[in-house]
């Protein structure tokens, strides 16, 4: 790739900050040509990965599930990563990297928590200072991952600005990294962002695919016909179907969030469905698809599972989108309540909110045929943080 | 009026440049520009607002806020502007999604017809910055880049190549939003940043014994933002107010 277009994907992604950013985005940069081939590093992160964070996850033969729907249904366990959720992967090696770059802080964005667990996991692990941003109401509807940050040693600052949510909390993280560039490393959750943060982030989540792959010719001697991966800024989606790009017989899925319906309210959206029905446009820091109304102005988003509520979408998911490689889709609210309830009930695993929305696919897709025999689900995190937020429901 | 003709009659004068920042749409925009102007502001720099406005501080973000809970629009923004009347370069600053939403062309042009001379899009560095540039340069429009006190080496001589009306120096890290310390960092930016292009200094800046010091350290004009929408967000005698510190400022630069 010559010098022009590096960080694009296609006419998407790029570096769209403030010009006080630029000299740290350039120093990520080179840091992270300089390191990610390091064997020192790759050793070190080799070792956290395994020992700290439990991999490699199973792939699980979901035995009931399968025959319910009639397709082979492997669940990639991210959900027993440790911290319940597949960030920690992109945690560990950014951190690392930080720690590499001589960083002596690190910050970070959360919307569901998730995120900013995984920071403060790593950050305490590793001995760096933490700060996480959260949307204040975000904060309310995860009270217990507030807590958990807090026990690992982490700050989480409220972040009571526009719609107090993820893209919030991005906005006010970045306005932190103005302020801060020179000591202070900040750690974007997902393959969103100013390059080099989409290559990076996709690279440390790759991790999944590159078991999946493994694990699958060990169980089936041949790749699955489709993986499937709940969408919002895009990483456990990108990390699994990343080293499956050039397998062009694997059908790939990007779920979002369907929400309370397709349609949008002048300053919201319903949904988080950027992907399927989102608009190119600029936001934090890339070109990529987003939610906006027909000013530019960038429209709150909406889903029951918040790591999904995003009003923007991974660059390069949007790139590979556009040619056809991976097919957008979305399922509601509803429908990934429901899924929420059936993979509790029929395999004993509590999932996230958001994985329930790849779950809920396969009840929405399995009987058209088009997900092929063989399938494998990202399960992205367990389910433990949104039990609050499900009993609210009422529903059992 | 073009931004470099006023820089070339303030020189003449002797006097350093008042640019004053306001969100157009937070308030009676036309009353406060008028009083920004009757009070020696040279050029008005007018925010369309954004919804994300990622470089700016709390001052300016509730503006912001005000601004599009009051129904300011790009294409309410460009009516207000061509109904302003005034004899200063008018400067839109504004965040990309915006322009790119409206398409880059249309949005010079809606520039051009509507008097805006100037450009500032604090989230489009150079590097991105090529098509926009083409449009502002076929319609006579000056983009105005931002320098940090971060920028240098080739960076900085892509901007300064890139960069025409005036340079933006930001005078130290972080938002906007004022502040009662200007940084050692401004005197260093300004003695490393060598150009014939008029010099403004921005961020932080709310008196004038500060915007003096500026000038004397070698800057041709002072950005001053956060100051006048404190006076537009307090509600009291928000004109006369705003006439007044721009007098204040502005009696300093002489």
């Amino acid at each position: 790739m010559n010098k022009k277009q590096r960080g694009k994907f296609g006419r998407f992604g790029g570096q769209f900050v403030p010009e006080v950013l630029m000299p740290a985005v350039k120093e990520l940069e080179q840091g992270y040509e300089r390191f990610r081939d390091d064997p020192e590093f790759k050793q070190e992160l080799d070792y956290y990965l395994k020992d700290f964070a439990g991999r490699p996850t199973p792939l699980y033969h979901a035995r009931r599930l399968s025959e319910k729907y009639g397709v082979k249904v492997y669940l990639k366990r991210e959900d027993l990563v440790h911290g319940g959720a597949h960030k920690l992967n992109n945690t560990l090696g950014q951190a690392l990297l930080a720690k590499y770059m001589g960083k002596r802080r690190l910050i970070a964005e959360t919307g569901a928590g998730q995120h900013g667990t995984a920071t403060a996991m790593a950050g305490a692990n590793l001995g760096i200072a933490t700060e996480v941003y959260m949307g204040a109401k975000d904060m309310q509807r995860q009270r217990m991952n507030v807590y958990r940050m807090e026990l690992m040693g982490t700050k989480v600052i409220p972040v009571t600005s526009g719609s107090q949510t993820l893209k919030d909390a991005i906005n006010e993280a970045l306005r932190d990294w103005v302020s801060n560039v020179e000591d202070t490393h900040y750690l974007i959750g997902s393959v969103v962002g100013p390059h080099p943060y989409p290559t990076i982030v996709r690279d440390f989540q790759s991790v999944i695919g590159s078991e999946v792959k493994q694990q699958i010719m060990e169980k089936e001697g041949r790749l699955p016909d489709s993986i499937v991966a709940c969408t919002g800024g895009g990483s456990n989606a990108i990390g699994t179907f990343y080293p499956f790009i050039s397998d062009t017989e694997v059908k790939l899925f990007a779920v979002e969030a369907g929400g309370s319906g397709m349609e949008s309210t002048k300053k919201a959206a319903l949904h988080s469905a950027s992907l399927c029905v989102g608009e190119e446009g600029v936001l934090h820091g890339a070109r990529t698809k987003i939610l906006q109304d027909p000013y530019g102005q960038i429209l709150e988003s909406h889903s029951i599972a918040a790591g999904l509520d995003y009003s923007g979408v991974g660059p390069e998911l949007t790139y590979l989108a556009g040619t056809g490689r991976i097919k957008p889709a979305n399922t509601s609210d509803d429908e990934a309540l429901a899924a929420f309830h059936e993979l509790s009930r029929m395999e004993g695993i509590i999932p996230a909110l958001e994985s329930s929305h790849a779950l809920a696919y396969l009840a929405k897709a399995a009987g058209s045929g088009e997900l092929g025999d063989i399938v494998v689900i990202n399960l992205s995190g367990r389910g433990d943080k949104d039990l609050e937020t499900v009993l609210e429901m009422g529903a059992l | 009026m073009r931004i470099p003709d006023k820089f070339d009659e303030l020189k003449t004068k002797g006097e350093g440049a008042l640019i004053a920042y306001v969100c157009a749409g937070d308030g009676d925009t036309a009353g406060i520009v008028h009083a920004l102007i009757r009070g020696g502001a040279d050029i008005v720099e007018l925010g369309l607002p954004f919804s994300d406005p990622i470089a700016d501080g709390p001052t300016i973000q509730a503006s912001i806020e005000r601004a599009l809970d009051a129904g300011m629009n790009p294409d309410r923004y460009f009516e207000m502007v061509k109904g302003l009347g005034v004899d200063v370069p008018l400067v839109v600053m504004t965040y990309y999604n915006l322009i790119f939403k409206r398409g880059l062309e249309r949005f010079v042009k809606d520039c051009k017809d509507s008097g805006i001379t100037g450009v500032i899009v604090p989230d489009l560095p150079p590097e991105e910055s090529g098509e926009l540039g083409g449009y502002c340069e076929e319609n006579g429009v000056d983009l105005i880049f931002l320098v940090a006190p971060t920028t240098t080496g080739d960076r900085l001589e892509d901007i300064l190549k890139r960069g025409t009306g005036f340079l933006y120096l930001v005078s130290r890290l972080g938002v906007t939003g004022a502040r009662a310390d200007i940084a050692g960092s401004t005197k260093e930016v300004l003695d490393r940043v060598k150009t014939d292009k008029p010099k403004a200094v921005g961020f932080g800046i709310s008196s004038g014994e500060q915007a003096a010091e500026i000038i004397k350290s070698g800057a041709q004009g002072v950005i001053v933002g956060s100051a006048f929408v404190d006076i537009i967000a307090s509600g009291e005698d928000v004109v006369g107010r705003l006439e007044a510190l721009a007098r204040e400022i502005k009696s300093s630069l002489g």
